[in-house]
């Protein structure tokens, strides 16, 4: 039924994604899907890589080690973003588009009164993309 | 597996950098507290020290105005006066090192890696840089300056007790009226020419090879690596840190309030709208409005745009100004200009044994400090959106190119105005307050209604631009370099710069305390020159 699955992630907080992972891996083998992780750096050095290009090796081998514990076919894409802060939302959905993904499978957290306001970046893209979005909370 | 990579926004392998080897990890001293629905991620502590102090200062102000407005303005005087040579001098080494950088090896360094390529179009980055950077300096002095200078050199030197009283730059040009226009254009040119440029040039490159280059976070205390190795993580970057988000937040807030008391009484000419704190302050809550959607919107789709918008504004004003008013004048004098620019520039930049003390201190001194005090917010911000460049090409964009535009808004505005006091009798100008100058020049041409409203829409929307870039940029300085930060955290620093223009607008103090925000200018002069060390430093280790 899914062929690739993408699944944005935040090296920042890698603690935080143990179950959105799991169920990004799990739902892969089931289907026999590829998983692209996908990861938005930022062009000033962070706190996960001094340049985009560091990101972008750190992400390849955090890919590679899912597909070490999991067994399933991985790809990783990093994409640099100018101001993170404010763009996350439509870099994510430009990304998703590009990879050709089928399904989302992304950590969010319960709502509160802020994102009334102020939508996660999960609902922002659930209630934006094109394809299916599974939200992990 | 196989490896994507996204066409559209990751440049293709950056190629050698010189990365600085460090322990220190970007964002290791950030505190992520919950405030009420928000996370905030900042550093600790120079959020909480910058910010309690701006607070502290700001009651202090109210609570003593008549001790503190003469006490801030007295020690920039003084600042400006005693240390005039030092002011004068710096800048020189300033243009100096810039124009070394285009013709030496080094100019071939790429910020970001040898083949990192630009994150913006010439425009887009040349419009956010100049909107940034002076933007609206030139609504208010494009008129007000060049006439300034005309007059008070063919008024001549005049002594008293053997002190020169005048105001004329270098000896004057009594009573010569042509060769006063030409010196009152050359100090005007002076003022905004390739001087405050290369101070922006410096500050901007120095943070952008650290960070890009190096891998040093995006914030000030970067650029200070190797004098003080790993001592800049601690209180000693603390320091510098702080005294830039202090020197950027007065100088923003205290412009705001000032300004919005300058475009009050622009409107109140126009359209008649009265000059009151109410009108003043619901100007202020406009600006800011505007700047808080704008840094919301983030740097591509808020900050970037209104930059654009505002670059075609003041191009239009600035073709209209040529085409209506003394077109071939203006022509000739760009080119004349630039020759009396050229010709006078070694003896205005001396900073020693000068005799025009009014002059080198009141104006250039103090224009140098008040540069120097912008430089951190304006480099900064500088450095944000030039990665992909090479030291040649961003010197030449952030140094030349802005220091030509100068001269040709300078001649078509100043000249203008000289013009119409020369050749038509027209002194309205001369008579009127400065912030109206430009509105009583415009009065003169035709499609007046059309061109003063455009008029004040520049003037809103450049303090509109000033106030995103420079929220964006106290935002990552108080979050340790970190540039994805929460949004919730610009969205204070702008609505809180807001706050302080109104709370000094209403209690006083607002010249007071932009007196202590261009006394900043005096250390970090020192610093800078410092800078000018660490620059040179660093481009050796870069791979050519």
């Amino acid at each position: 039924m899914y062929k690739k699955l993408v699944v944005p992630i935040d090296m920042e907080h890698e603690d935080k994604l143990q179950k959105s992972l799991e169920t990004a891996a799990n739902i892969a083998k089931h289907y026999d899907a590829e998983v692209c992780y996908l990861g938005i750096s930022t062009e000033a050095p962070s706190s996960v890589a001094h340049s985009p290009e560091e990101y972008r090796k750190k992400l390849e081998a955090f890919a590679q080690q899912q597909s070490g514990m999991h067994g399933h076919r991985v790809s990783a894409k990093a994409v640099a973003s100018h101001d993170p802060s404010a763009d996350i939302n439509d870099t994510l959905l430009k990304a998703i588009e590009d990879a050709g993904a089928d399904l989302v499978v992304m950590a969010s957290h319960i709502p509160g009164i802020a994102d009334r306001f102020w939508p996660s970046h999960g609902g922002a893209v659930a209630s934006r993309a094109k394809v299916s979005v599974f939200l992990v909370r | 597996m196989s490896v994507q990579k996204s066409e559209a926004a990751i440049p293709s392998p950056e190629g050698p950098a010189n990365v600085i080897e460090t322990d220190y990890e970007i964002g290791q001293d950030n505190v992520t507290p919950q405030l009420g629905p928000f996370g905030l991620d900042i550093h600790n502590p120079v959020f909480f020290v910058s910010g309690l102090t701006i607070v502290a200062f700001v009651f202090l102000t109210l609570a003593f105005q008549n001790q503190v407005g003469p006490l801030f303005g007295d020690l920039r005087s003084w600042l400006t006066s005693t240390f005039d040579w030092f002011f004068l001098f710096a800048g020189n080494v300033f243009v100096l090192l810039c124009l070394f950088l285009i013709v030496s090896p080094y100019g071939r360094v790429r910020i970001g890696g040898r083949d990192a390529t630009p994150d913006y179009s010439y425009t887009g980055w040349f419009a956010m840089l100049f909107a940034a950077g002076m933007g609206i300096g030139l609504m208010f002095y494009g008129v007000s300056e060049p006439i300034s200078h005309y007059s008070s050199a063919i008024g001549g030197v005049t002594l008293e007790n053997g002190v020169r009283t005048d105001w004329a730059p270098l000896g004057g040009a009594a009573g010569n009226q042509v060769e006063a226009e030409r010196l009152g254009m050359a100090a005007t040119i002076f003022h905004w020419g390739l001087h405050p440029w290369a101070v922006y040039a410096v500050v901007a490159l120095a943070l952008a090879l650290f960070a890009y280059n190096k891998g040093l976070p995006l914030t000030i205390r970067s650029a200070f690596y190797p004098i003080f190795g790993d001592r800049v993580w601690g209180w000693t970057g603390h320091i510098i840190d702080i005294l830039a988000v202090f020197a950027t937040l007065f100088g923003l807030a205290t412009s705001l309030g000032i300004g919005a008391e300058q475009a009050n009484a622009g409107l109140e000419f126009l359209f008649g709208i009265p000059v009151s704190n109410t009108s003043k302050v619901l100007l202020i809550l406009a600006i800011t409005g505007v700047a808080l959607m704008s840094v919301v919107a983030g740097l591509d789709a808020g900050v970037k745009r209104l930059s654009e918008i505002n670059m075609v504004l003041a191009a239009l004003l600035l073709l209209f100004v040529i085409l209506v008013g003394p077109t071939l004048a203006i022509i000739t004098g760009f080119f004349s200009n630039l020759l009396a620019y050229a010709e006078y520039l070694p003896a205005l930049s001396n900073p020693f044994g000068r005799e025009d003390a009014n002059f080198s201190q009141g104006w250039t001194s103090f224009y140098w400090a008040w540069w120097i005090s912008w430089s951190p917010f304006v480099g900064m911000f500088i450095a944000r959106v030039s990665r992909g460049r090479t030291v040649r090409e961003f010197i030449i964009c952030v140094l030349l190119i802005p220091s030509i535009v100068s001269v040709l808004w300078m001649t078509a505005f100043g000249g203008t105005a000289i013009s119409q006091i020369v050749n038509d009798n027209y002194t309205a100008v001369q008579d009127a307050g400065l912030e109206l100058k430009l509105f009583t020049m415009l009065a003169a041409l035709p499609l007046t209604e059309i061109t003063s409203f455009v008029g004040i829409a520049l003037v809103i929307v450049f303090f509109v631009t000033s106030s995103d870039s420079g929220s964006l940029v106290i935002d990552t300085i108080t979050a340790g370099g970190k540039v994805n930060a929460p949004v919730s955290q610009r969205v204070f620093w702008a609505t809180f710069e807001g706050l302080v223009a109104i709370a000094l607008l209403l209690g006083g103090g607002l010249v007071a305390l932009q007196a202590m925000a261009v006394s900043t200018g005096f250390p970090f002069t020192i610093v800078l020159l410092l800078t000018c060390y660490t620059i040179i430093k660093g481009l050796a280790s870069e791979p050519r």
